[in-house]
């Protein structure tokens, strides 16, 4: 039997599942020291229920989420690679998890050490000179990218540059984060090997050119093997390249952004070191920076003088705070616990495996399915259900729902958008090849059922406690919380 | 096939227009729907305030898309259809039959730009 | 072994790069340029067992003092129950992804739609979304809101009272803007509205407060939303959703957007992070909310499933029409707060709300006994107070000499903007005992003598 209650369909007046210590002060009336405008007469509606029905309704909620501890989740320029155990001891540990942010600055010598070499370990990985820790997430750190940009710019007197160069295989993330930080996006086009196209890029180097964002690998996880002649042109036409993260698992110890010529680059540690995903978050997205662009990064910035680590806001260009404190403290504790326990060979090392599981898959799956763009890949590839769908009527989105029923996280779909019917498929490193295997005989065994019972797929997933669901009509008539007079079913 | 009623006017951001006097009735065309698929969500412009011609005046969304109307003609809003508030998916099955909203024309010439049903035939063709 | 969860074989290894038709691992680089290929790369220590690497955080988080806490400013030190600490961190939410495929992730989708339920609740607001980075960032996006919302004027009227750090957030935010940030000056440690009136124009788009304020003072805002909605510009109220269990909500005010951090609803201060922003809107103001919303559907069979919704208004639909990029929230820290929540229920929070409020209470009366500790401002408060040592280095020498008696007394306003020197903000919780705060009183009474 499914679990399928909402924690306020548990409820029972009256009931309550916690006990706080007893006042050991004289009690006082609201009303002796608020005035009546100042109290709150309003009462909300929260559950009442008791520390077990919280813990079983949690504990049956969490076992209705597939997770990298369930399963193999090839979800491409996601890395959904294990997440070590170990790295929630070291974020737990008290002399952490209990500092407050705004303690003096002798008493948080460990983290502030912590993150300054958190941050030297980034920059020798990343061939980058200094950064900044604060942004939440890839999108953040992108956004904190497109500041700096605009910020040296701004010193420069330079106010014509108002163009960014995106790659139409792009995530949405990047024109979202340069558009609203008041550049103009241009779209560039991809060449035949579906990497940037020279020529396109080309009619863009002129004085209005801000920049180029880049991934690279891009997101079809093809190495830009032209970025030096990409980053030269851009660099003589006055412009900046930002480098989106997203996809750095790939060469880790191998190629350094910042060798490629990169201006500032932003990490996803929820990807690339391991932190886990949390159901959406929390991440972390540090961004690095070249020389130049050194004096422009948020602050506070972190130094380490005599001995002494400190936190320090004196930095006059600086683009300024980003976030209310310093960012993710936590995820950063995890991901330096994974660096420390990877070290430089175990990263290379990663990063080797992630390319060869990708290949080894995309050689396993290509006999049966359209891949678009053969040829070595790094540590994810795009497959095309076009052809399939086209013939047998299943979508990609069919084929990702039936590789649930085999107990196996879907790819991402419809990504890059270059790509019609895409599925993105970034095994990782840390899969066993019995797991690889399991994955390409589950594909192979789909592209049967598209021959043999292509309607059955459309139908698919039916292992899971709930099948497709209806989107239009809950975008149309959007029920977004809990209501005491909703009838459920 | 899209169907391409005579009688309208039309632009190539897919929008087609029904001039009554001063005023500009404007919806969506039958291929701007089936472009966009299920439409969830038209959201409307507020009565009184005034738009350039080609300032994004509205969207229209499905699951996974969204589409801005690109305002066809320079005026101040009149009329908005409410009906589309809570059945957006009337845009899917008559678009013809629903305006999203009507402007009190400022520069009547601006008129001589937009396509008959002929052209805009012709333009569906190119696509 | 270099790297301990990635273990192939050697064999293995060989049978896979000969099922790709390669002889080495350096094949299949070999699209890199060679002179921007490493063989390693040494400026990184070699890697360590996982007890070693253990054994050195332990040693830098001892290098770190934990001392008995006055500090608040937007992180409070309240109670965590043990059973938020477990469930928070079981591994099936802990390790997902964003709930993209919701057959498989109705877990995790149900808890936010709860999540936002329970926030709705306490803000008396009508939609959430499932949450933003902090309550600073959720500051940045309600300012964005509130701008594409009015299609003239290009000026925020914040409070003088806000939080030093969720206005240096907005500049950055805003800094490519025409916005004008023009500041609300306070009266007693609040704004009072005649002062907002003033400088209402129908050019304002927005009015940002925030109230418990960085004083710890409590605003009222009567009048506020009328005067604000008359010239079309948003009324948008920051608070500590903990202080909601004892002074009005932003819903009784008619704000338009709600903002915080939920930090207090069982989350480890961690140095300030990770923590989550919340938002909640009016009902119209539903599909210009940034980030992710998780909705109630049905699925093929008509039973009741969750599903992340709207997802047109979002950055990978929309790319750069979007008017937030935010993608990654902090939906761990959500669920978190929600399983705090369930486990106190409104009773609870209640009561956490009303003991910090008490014991905050009993510790300023005390200080009055202290000569040279003057309260700052005598308008109401509830959890923080702010005294006044009349100068930076006094305020520091008092802070840094009840360090010493093992007590973090608070924090020094001026350190967050110099205009506020000599102030020093008291934070409270029902965490602390009697006995701590006699202590407080009497280091206090020594370290001034």
């Amino acid at each position: 039997m499914t679990y399928t209650s909402l924690i306020y369909e548990k409820s029972c007046p009256g009931r309550q599942g916690y006990r706080f210590p007893a006042l050991d002060v004289p009690a006082i009336k609201l009303s002796e020291v608020l005035p009546q405008s100042l109290i709150r007469s309003s009462v909300p509606n929260l559950p009442e229920v008791s520390e077990v029905d919280v813990v079983r309704h949690y504990t049956n909620l969490s076992q209705k989420c597939f997770s990298v501890d369930t399963g193999s989740y090839p979800l491409g320029s996601c890395t959904m690679k294990y997440n070590p155990k170990v790295n929630e001891d070291a974020a737990a540990l008290k002399g952490f998890s209990q500092l407050h942010p705004l303690q003096p600055q002798q008493s948080i010598q460990g983290i502030l050490r912590l993150q300054y070499e958190l941050l030297e370990r980034l920059s020798a990985l990343t061939g980058m000179k200094w950064g900044t820790l604060q942004p939440f997430a890839g999108a953040h750190g992108e956004y904190t990218g497109m500041k700096l940009f605009k910020a040296y710019f701004d010193k420069l007197g330079d106010t014509r540059r108002k163009r960014i160069l995106i790659p139409t295989s792009s995530h949405g993330t990047n024109p979202a984060s340069a558009h609203m930080s008041g550049f103009e996006v241009i779209e560039v086009a991809a060449n035949e090997r579906g990497l940037v196209s020279l020529k396109d890029l080309e009619q863009y180097l002129d004085d209005e050119l801000a920049g180029i964002m880049l991934t690279n690998p891009n997101t079809l996880g093809l190495f830009e093997d032209d970025i030096l002649t990409i980053a030269g042109s851009v660099h003589r036409a006055g412009g900046l390249l930002y480098y989106d993260g997203a996809n750095f698992n790939a060469i880790m110890g191998k190629t350094r952004p910042g060798d490629m010529g990169f201006d500032v680059i932003h990490l996803n540690l929820h990807k690339t070191f391991a932190t886990p995903h949390g159901g959406g978050g929390p991440g972390a997205g540090p961004v690095l920076v070249s020389q130049r662009m050194l004096p422009f990064l948020p602050t506070p910035d972190i130094t380490f003088s005599d001995g002494v680590y400190q936190l320090t806001t004196d930095r006059p260009d600086s683009i300024g705070r980003i976030s209310g404190f310093y960012g993710n403290i936590g995820v950063l504790i995890r991901a330096y616990t994974y660096i420390l326990v990877m070290g430089a060979d175990g990263l290379q090392e990663a990063s080797e495996h992630a390319v060869l599981f990708a290949n080894y898959v995309k050689e396993g799956l290509k006999k049966a399915y359209l891949l678009p763009y053969d040829q070595i890949c790094k540590h994810e590839f795009v497959i095309s259900a076009q052809e399939i769908k086209e013939t047998y009527g299943v979508s990609a989105m069919d084929i990702a729902k039936g590789l649930i029923d085999e107990g196996i996280h879907p790819p991402t779909m419809y990504f890059p958008l270059i790509v019609p019917e895409a599925l993105m498929i970034e095994p990782t490193e840390t899969e066993s090849k019995a797991d690889l295997d399991r994955f390409i005989d589950a594909m192979l065994l789909l592209k049967q059922k598209v021959i043999d019972d292509p309607d059955a797929l459309h139908a698919a997933p039916v292992t899971t406690p709930i099948g497709r669901v209806d989107e239009v009509q809950a975008a149309r008539k959007p029920v977004v919380r809990w209501r005491p007079d909703t009838v459920s079913s | 096939m899209s169907e391409v009623r005579k009688g309208l006017w039309y632009t190539t951001d897919h929008e087609w227009i029904r001039l009554e006097g001063t005023k500009a009735y404007v919806g969506i065309t039958d291929y701007a729907q089936a472009q966009l698929g299920e439409v969830v969500y038209v959201e409307l412009p507020e009565i009184d305030d005034e738009f350039e011609k080609d300032d994004e005046i509205s969207s229209i969304e499905s699951v996974k898309a969204a589409s801005a109307i690109i305002n066809p003609l320079t005026g101040t809003v009149k009329e908005v259809n409410e009906d589309l508030e809570d059945t957006p998916e009337h845009i899917n099955s008559d678009p013809f039959e629903y305006f999203i909203y009507a402007i009190e024309l400022s520069d009547e010439s601006e008129c001589d730009d937009l396509l008959d049903a002929d052209a805009y035939s012709a333009y569906l063709e190119t696509l | 072994m270099m790297n301990p969860y990635s273990v192939p074989t050697s064999e293995e290894k060989s049978v896979m790069l000969k099922a790709i038709g390669l002889s080495s691992i350096r094949e299949l680089f070999s699209d890199i340029p060679s002179h921007l290929y490493l063989e390693s790369c040494t400026d990184i220590p070699q890697g360590v067992s996982e007890y070693e690497a253990l054994r050195h955080l332990e040693s830098l988080a001892e290098m770190n003092t934990l001392g008995v806490s006055y500090l608040g400013c937007g992180s409070y030190d309240h109670i965590i129950p043990s059973a938020v600490s477990h469930l928070s961190s079981l591994p099936s939410f802990l390790t997902a992804y964003t709930p993209y495929q919701p057959e498989v992730s109705q877990g995790t989708l149900q808890a936010i739609f709860e999540y936002q339920t329970m926030i709705c609740e306490i803000t008396g607001m009508d939609v959430s979304n499932a949450s933003l980075y902090d309550g600073h960032t959720a500051a940045s996006e309600a300012v964005v809101m509130a701008r594409n919302a009015k299609r003239k004027g290009n000026i925020l009227l914040v409070s003088e009272t806000i939080h030093p750090n969720t206005l240096s957030v907005i500049k950055t935010h805003m800094s490519h803007s025409d916005l004008q940030i023009q500041t609300i000056a306070a009266n007693d440690g609040v704004v009072k509205l005649a002062d907002l009136e003033a400088m209402l124009s129908p050019e304002v788009i927005g009015v940002l407060v925030q109230s418990p304020n960085i004083y710890g003072c409590v605003e009222d805002y009567s009048g506020f939303a009328d005067r604000i909605h008359a010239h079309k510009a948003m009324f948008i109220i920051s608070s500590d959703p903990m202080a909601l269990g004892v002074i009005p909500s932003q819903g009784d005010w008619g704000a338009d957007i709600a903002i915080g951090d939920i930090q207090p609803f069982g989350i480890p201060t961690c140095f300030g992070g990770p923590s989550a922003g919340y938002i909640a809107v009016h009902e119209k103001l539903l599909r210009k909310l940034p980030g992710r919303i998780v909705g109630e559907s049905t699925d093929s069979s008509g039973r009741r499933a969750f599903v992340l919704t709207l997802q047109a208004r979002e950055q990978h639909i929309k790319r750069e029409r979007a008017t937030s990029n935010i993608c990654s929230n902090q939906a761990q820290v959500a669920l978190t707060a929600s399983m705090y929540l369930s486990l106190t229920g409104w009773n609870g929070v209640r009561e956490a709300a009303v003991q910090s409020l008490t014991k905050a209470h009993f510790l300023y009366e005390a200080l009055q006994s202290v000569s040279s500790i003057e309260p700052a401002f005598s308008s109401p408060f509830i959890g923080e107070f702010t005294i006044d040592l009349g100068s930076a280095e006094q305020a520091g020498a008092f802070l840094s000499g009840m360090r010493e008696h093992g007590i973090f007394a608070g924090v020094h306003l001026g350190e967050l903007d110099a205009s506020m020197a000599g102030l020093i903000a008291v934070s409270v919780t029902e965490k602390r005992t009697k006995a701590e705060l006699e202590q407080y009183v009497h280091s206090a009474q020594e370290v001034l003598s």
